[in-house]
Order: C-alpha cells, then structure tokens, then sequence
C-alpha cells in the first residue's frame, strides 16, 4: 500500500467555487485553497460552498480533507486529527491533552486539593503558559456513590473530563451528570462495550475502546461501534512499562502506521496511552512509580499518543512533559532564527549595558526575557549563528570571536551608548582575549553568566 | 413497484435529499402513482431511515497490520577491541544494524542494543547541583569519575572530554591529555569516546595523536567537523578507530561531511552525531533531524547509513533541569528525568548511542532498552533517582 497522496492546493481548488466573492478571509479561491491545503482555515469559512448547489464538491472536500486519524472533541478539547506519521512530513495537530486522574477514593480535602494543584499550575515558557488540560475521575472504591461525588466535583472545574469506569450502571449515572460536557466514557471492553455503546449514543458522548495488547480485538470493537452509528472513537491498546514495553511500543507504532499509511479507517481514531496504569504495579515506591510513568508518558508523547492519562501529581513529573509537548507539537515550517542585529529592551539610554547572544529564536526569547526581568533597560546584539544556541553555534564555529566582533561594529552600538564594556555570555568566555584584540583594545569584554536567568543577579553585581 | 426498478433508485434519493426539482421530466414508468408535473416542487413523504439492526456479537475483522520493506540498513559499527583483536577492551560494543525505522519490530531487525556511555571531563566544569551531588569528589578527577561511570553508574562506554586542552582554557600540552587518556584505558575495561576541546586548530593536533597513543583499542574520535575532519578521518584510518561525524542540525550538512569522511573510511567507522539540543531548546529539530537521517538511511541513501550519536547530557543545558525554583518541583528529580525524558525521546527517534551525565538517566535508559530488545528483568534506576 502506497502513502495517502498529499493533497495539493490545486486539488482543492478545483472543488471550489472559483468567484473569488471575497467572503473568505484570504478573499480570492485560489489563496484559500492553500490554506485549506495546509490547514490553517476550514471549508465552514467558504459560506459559498455551503449554498444549494455545491453539495457534491463539498461532499468531496470533506472527504479529501478528512483526516486518517479522525478529530475527536473531549469536552471543548480537539484531540486526534492527524494526518501524518512523523512531524518532519508535514506537523502534528491538536497537541495531545493531559489528564489527571482523580480516584475516587481519595478523602474530599485530598481529592480538592489535587484539583486545586492542576487547576492553578502552569509553566511560563516563550510566551505561553503551559497547563495540564482535563480531569479523569476514575472509578476503583467499588461504591457507586464515591464515583459520583468525585464527578460532581470535577464537573465544578472548568477542565473536560475522562469518566474512567467499566461498569456500564456506575457510568451512566455519572454521564447522566455532566451529559452536556461532552465527557469521554473511558472505557469499553471486550465485556461490557454493548452497554458502553447504548451510552454513547444516548448520551452522544466520545467513546474510548480498550483491548489491551489484543489489536485484533480493538479493531474489532471499533468496526462494531462504527456499525452502531459511533463515529467519535478513541482507542487504548495498552501502556505498560517494563517488560511490556515493547508490546506497548508496538502497538502504538502499528496502530498509527496502520491508520495513516495503510489507509485503515477502523483503527483511524485517536490513540489513548493511560500511563497512570503502571501504577498498578503496587508495592513500590510512589517516586519509582512516577519516574516509571513519566519516563513511558515521554516515550509515547513521541510515539502517537493523542490524549495521556497520568496519575502523578508531582510538578517534576508535569515539566518535562508540557515542554516536551509544545516543542514536538510545534510546526516543523517555522523558522528557527530571529533576525541578526541590535535590539533595545526597555527604554535603553547611553549608559545602559551591551549584550552578546545568538539569533536561535528559543536563545533570543529566553534572554530578552531574562533581561526584561533584571529591570535594567539594555542593548542585546544578536550575532547571526544559522539559528544555532550559543552552546551549539560555539561548539559549531558560528559564534566565533570574529563573528561576535563584526556583529558589534555593524550594530553602531558605539554612537549608542558612552561606555565601552560589553558582556558575552558565559559559555563564550575562551573568546574574551582575541575579541578584545579584534576590537582593537577599545571594549573591555566581560563575561555573564552561562544561563541568562544569571543575569539580573549578574548585572545588579557588576553594572553599576 | 419491482424491486430494483429506476424508481426504486429515485425514491432513494428523494428520501436523502428532502426535496428534489424536476424540470421538464418525461417519465412514462406505469408504476408511478403519483404525477410529476414540471416546474413544481415535489415534496414527497417523509422516508423514515431504517435504523439498521445493531449486530448484538462483535463484528470479528482482521487486523493486517501495514508493514514496509525497506531497501537500505544502517552499518553496523564496532567499538573499543578485545585482546583477540589487538586491543585490552574486556568486551566491545557494537551499535546499529538497524533494518527498519525505530522500534517497527514487524518491518525489521534491532541486532544491537543502543549503548549508554558516561561523560568524564579532565578538569572540573561547571555542573548542575543534581550531577555534583552523585559525582562527590570524583568531579576533581577523570579516573575516578570513569571507574564511578562503569562500576556504579552501569555505562557501557566512557567519554573523556579533554576540555582543558583549549588554548583558551589550560591549554593543557598534547602529552598530557595523551598520558590521562592512556589513564583511563587502564582503569576501565570498557570502550572508550575521547573528545577534543572543540578548537579546530588544537583538535587537529591532539585528535591525531591521541588515534596514535590508542592504537588498536578502536575509540570513537569526538569529532570530525566540516572544518577539521581530514586530520581526524586520516589518522582513524590509519590506526583503526571510529570518527563521530559532527555537524549541526542539518542533513545536507552531515551528508556533505559523510561524502568527505568516505574517501578515508567506510560506513563501519563512521557515527553520525546530528547535534542534540535539549529537551526545552530545541529538541524538535534535533528529533526531526533524526527522523529524517533514518529514514533517508534505510530509503538507500548510502550517505547517511551510519548509526548515531547524541550528546544528551546536552539537557542540562536547560535551565529547567537544574533551576532551584521550589514551583518546578525538587531538582534531585526533575533535572535526571529532564536528561532522561530527552535521552528517551531520541532513543524513539532512532539514536544509537548515548553521552550521559546522571546514572539515573544511565540507568533507565538501559533498562527501557533491555525491554524494547525483549529481555526480561527488573528495573534498576531506583537507587539512583531522587539522590541529594
């Protein structure tokens, strides 16, 4: 089986009605057709397309612009909707949610205070603030009514929640509760999916399938609930650590190459890894047992997971997982680099410092930030280092003392500013001698610190 | 009505559209029993959809899973040797040999484990709290800080950076950087990494001479660069070692230098090191990157059939990693799981061996990879995670 064809801009163009009415915002066909190529508008921005008429080409469109990896909503929350295997081919969309599972069988203050903690946790990073993304009530106490109030409790947030419960009787009162969230009903097996079935379709919420390690069967699941009329599907083929690891690697690797590349619409649905599983494993440590599930949250945030179920609450586990999140979910297209040359951060004046970076974009945010942070307006010349971090691009000689000298006499940071001292950062220190001997003795060099969060410190030190 | 009649096939439609226009319509079907007139509007009666009755057993399917072949496979390369073949390494490590694309156990074959080796510099760097506070003292010396790696910390290999000898830095003479390296070979039995200071014009010398010294013992030179690599590939050609081909984060780049390595070496003596950068700064384009190499590889592009190599101690270079900032959470976890997390999102993106700091990171990392090769066994990063 080939590679689904790519679908092209001209492809799509021809479908379209081709009056360039100006009702879109790119306004003519042509351009729109490129943005729904590269999907970054939807076919519901062409209201020509929706008039009496054109339903056959829309019919078209919508097939051809269906995503091997159906898009599912969880609460107001997309997940799923890929359309390629790697990131490289193209990018990852609807970067995969977080949920926290909340036991029911935790006391009421324990069960407020995890809710609290996920609710107001974020991360500060380029910009953004990095959050977890849904709540998973989940049913272990064996007494329906402990389930219950945890859902009530949850449904008090504003977060979309994963009712995690194999008991069809416990579900649906608890689906009954928040049927206008939208919830996903985690999860139908092997044994009680007729009567998660029956739920889905009168509630029409999202429905997980689970049949771990048993791809056969799951497949099985999803062509029944698909003949039921179930179209927002997500699949579970398990996720175990340690010697199931490979099986569980496996599985996920199959399932998503499966759905896109062989073209199998039964297993294109969004995959679900529930880490929080491995800590079934009792009997050891709560420490071991986050590491474990993080260490295989990580492993299959890069191997296709659309929605990860975790049940540690330790932010040492969250960290490396938002970041890792909203750097592969980032569009491979985008630039790495911000223009070479001199900035001014804050209201800068003849006395204020001069600073060396690199034009890596992630380096330059991160450092223009730190300056902002130290209060003191400054000067940051940004050295053209092919996009590279100040540790690579010295390691790769694109931050050279030649490079740094020529980037200081083109920004004219000496008609700017009175004194003459400029600071490198520290992991370019071994350049301080030879650049002040390229600028001719007439700098002094000083060098920051290796992080620039060193820098307030750093400059309340030394710039006085 | 006859079954399969043209009217059957009309009433169908009708009954998904609601309504339908007819214009200047000739129909002569006696079966028709109600009139079309032209020009009119014909709503017809509401055709309820048959629910269909819903299959009360699973509906069995077959599960083919897609499965590609793949024409190329990566070299497999040698490190370190044995008495057997001129060297005092007690075992080697060999890594790639890979037929398919990482981990896709139903499209090829996984023959070598990806190997962990441990970071050892010649002179104290500045490192995160988390790492000082396992490497103890070790930190003011290479040969302890080695033994520490492979006895306690698991390493399969060494890598002694030989920093100092920058002319920046302490400029230490060739001789003495020479004199520890020959050191370190006697206090470990595994294969060894050497790194140069990254001063082309000093690398140029050292790297030659170290090849010289470790005649036989089949080291990893680190590295071959775009602009110092003949030095490096010459004299691994001439004593027998690996180079670690190094160019950063670009394809066209590493292939450039691979087409270059290639009038000295073969595929068998070359690791490919893309450039990693951490986890929060950039892991994207160092994963991609590795993506596209192995693919690229097994699609038959004989330039880039190499394994690889990722320097992931690189993570703590994230502030992140290292932060005493109590709204992160401790770093005596955070920072080995950020090294980790990293280590492991190369190893799904195809990295073959591993420069590490943390033996928590060194220890997982081989653990997840005994279980991704079907072995069996416990986990053994528990003493290790959470140590002040």
């Amino acid at each position: 089986m080939a590679a689904k064809k790519k679908i092209g801009p001209l492809d799509i163009y021809a479908l379209l009605p081709k009056t360039n009415c100006g009702k879109c915002e790119p306004g003519v066909c042509m351009a729109f057709a490129a943005r729904l190529a590269e999907r970054t508008i939807s076919l519901e921005e062409c209201p020509p397309l929706w008039e009496k008429g054109q339903e056959a080409n829309l019919k078209k469109l919508q097939e051809m612009l269906k995503p091997p990896v159906k898009e599912v909503k969880i609460g107001d929350i997309k997940v799923g909707g890929q359309l390629v295997v790697r990131r490289h081919e193209y990018r990852y969309f609807n970067p995969v949610p977080l949920a926290l599972t909340l036991e029911d069988t935790l006391s009421e203050v324990d069960l407020l205070k995890r809710i609290k903690k996920v609710e107001e946790y974020g991360y500060s990073y380029i910009g953004k603030t990095l959050r977890l993304d849904m709540l998973a009530p989940r049913y272990v106490s064996g007494d329906p009514s402990k389930f219950e109030a945890t859902v009530r409790k949850a449904s008090l947030t504003k977060f979309p929640l994963v009712l995690w419960c194999t008991d069809p009787g416990v579900m649906e009162k608890a689906v009954s509760l928040v049927k206008d969230r939208r919830p996903l009903l985690y999860a139908a097996t092997k044994e009680n999916w007729k009567e998660m079935g029956e739920l889905a379709l009168k509630y029409q919420c999202p429905l997980a399938l689970y049949s771990p390690f048993d791809l056969k069967t799951l497949k099985s699941m999803a062509k029944t609930m698909m003949n039921w009329g179930l179209q927002d599907l997500l699949l579970d083929p398990g996720a175990g650590f340690g010697e199931m690891l490979k099986e569980t690697v496996n599985c996920f690797t199959v399932l998503r190459n499966t759905a896109i590349r062989g073209e199998d619409p039964e297993v294109g649905f969004p995959l679900i890894a529930s880490v929080a599983r491995v800590w079934e494993d009792g009997g050891r440590k709560p420490e071991e047992l986050a590491w474990e599930e993080t260490a295989l949250a990580t492993i299959l945030m890069v191997r296709y997971a659309d929605l990860i179920i975790l049940k540690s609450e330790e932010i040492w586990t969250w960290l490396p997982l938002i970041i890792l999140r909203e750097n592969i979910y980032t569009d491979p297209r985008k630039p790495v680099s911000v223009e070479p040359g001199m900035r001014a951060i804050g209201e800068v004046n003849e006395n204020s410092p001069v600073m060396v970076t690199s034009n890596f974009a992630l380096t330059y945010f991160t450092v223009a930030s730190d300056i902002e942070n130290s209060k003191v307006p400054s000067y940051l010349i940004v050295v053209d280092t092919g996009g590279l971090s100040v540790e690579s691009s010295i390691a790769g000689r694109k931050m050279t003392a030649q490079t740094i000298a020529d980037a200081i006499k083109a920004s004219n940071v000496k008609e700017k500013v009175k004194h003459r001292k400029v600071i490198l950062p520290g992991m370019a220190a071994r350049y301080k001698g030879e650049l002040e001997e390229l600028l001719g003795f007439e700098w002094e060099v000083m060098i920051g610190p290796r992080d620039s969060s060193g820098i307030p410190k750093f400059l309340a030190e030394h710039w006085k | 009505m006859t079954e399969g009649s043209p009217l059957d096939e009309i009433l169908r439609l009708l009954g998904e559209m609601n309504e339908l226009e007819l214009e200047k319509v000739d129909l002569t079907l006696e079966e028709l029993r109600f009139i079309f007139r032209p020009l009119m509007t014909v709503v017809p009666p509401p055709v309820k959809e048959a629910v269909p009755a819903k299959p009360l057993s699973l509906l069995e399917a077959e599960f083919s899973p897609f499965v590609q072949e793949y024409p190329g496979s990566i070299a497999e390369v040698t490190l370190g040797a044995t008495s057997a073949d001129g060297g005092t390494r007690r075992k080697v490590v060999k890594i790639g040999g890979e037929t398919a694309p990482p981990w896709h156990f139903l499209e090829g074959k996984f023959p070598n484990p990806p190997a962990i080796a441990g970071d050892v510099f010649d002179m104290p760097v500045p490192l995160p709290g988390p790492v000082r506070a396992v490497l103890g003292d070790a930190i003011e010396d290479p040969i302890k800080w080695a033994k520490l790696a492979v006895e306690k910390f698991g390493a399969d290999l060494v890598d002694i950076e030989l920093v100092s000898s920058d002319p920046y830095s302490k400029n230490t003479p060739i001789e003495e950087s020479c004199k520890l390296v020959e050191n370190i070979l006697q206090a470990v039995d595994v294969p060894l990494i050497v790194g140069g200071s990254g001063n082309p014009e000093k690398d140029a010398k050292l790297l030659p001479k170290i090849a010289e010294v470790c005649e036989g013992e089949r080291v990893l030179l680190s590295s071959a660069n775009l602009d110092m690599w003949e030095p490096v590939a010459k004299a691994a050609k001439q004593y027998g070692h690996v180079v670690l081909a190094w160019t950063s984060i670009d394809m066209a780049q590493a292939k450039e230098l691979n087409r270059r390595l290639y009038e000295y070496l073969p595929k068998e003596q070359i690791v490919i090191d893309p450039t990693s950068a951490p986890l929060g700064y950039g892991i994207e384009y160092a994963f991609s990157i590795m993506e596209r190499i192995r693919l690229a590889a097994l699609m038959g592009d004989a330039e880039l059939q190499c394994p690889m190599g990722s320097a992931t101690a690189n993570a703590w270079g994230a502030r992140e990693a290292w932060l005493h900032n109590p709204e992160m959470g401790p770093r005596e976890y955070r920072g080995p799981m950020w090294e980790t997390a990293m280590a492991l999102a190369m190893l799904m993106a195809g990295n073959d061996l591993y420069i590490t700091l943390h033996p928590a990171a060194i220890r997982t990392m081989k653990d997840v990879i005994k279980w991704l090769m079907g072995e069996k066994g416990e986990p053994t990063f528990m003493p290790w995670i959470g140590v002040k």
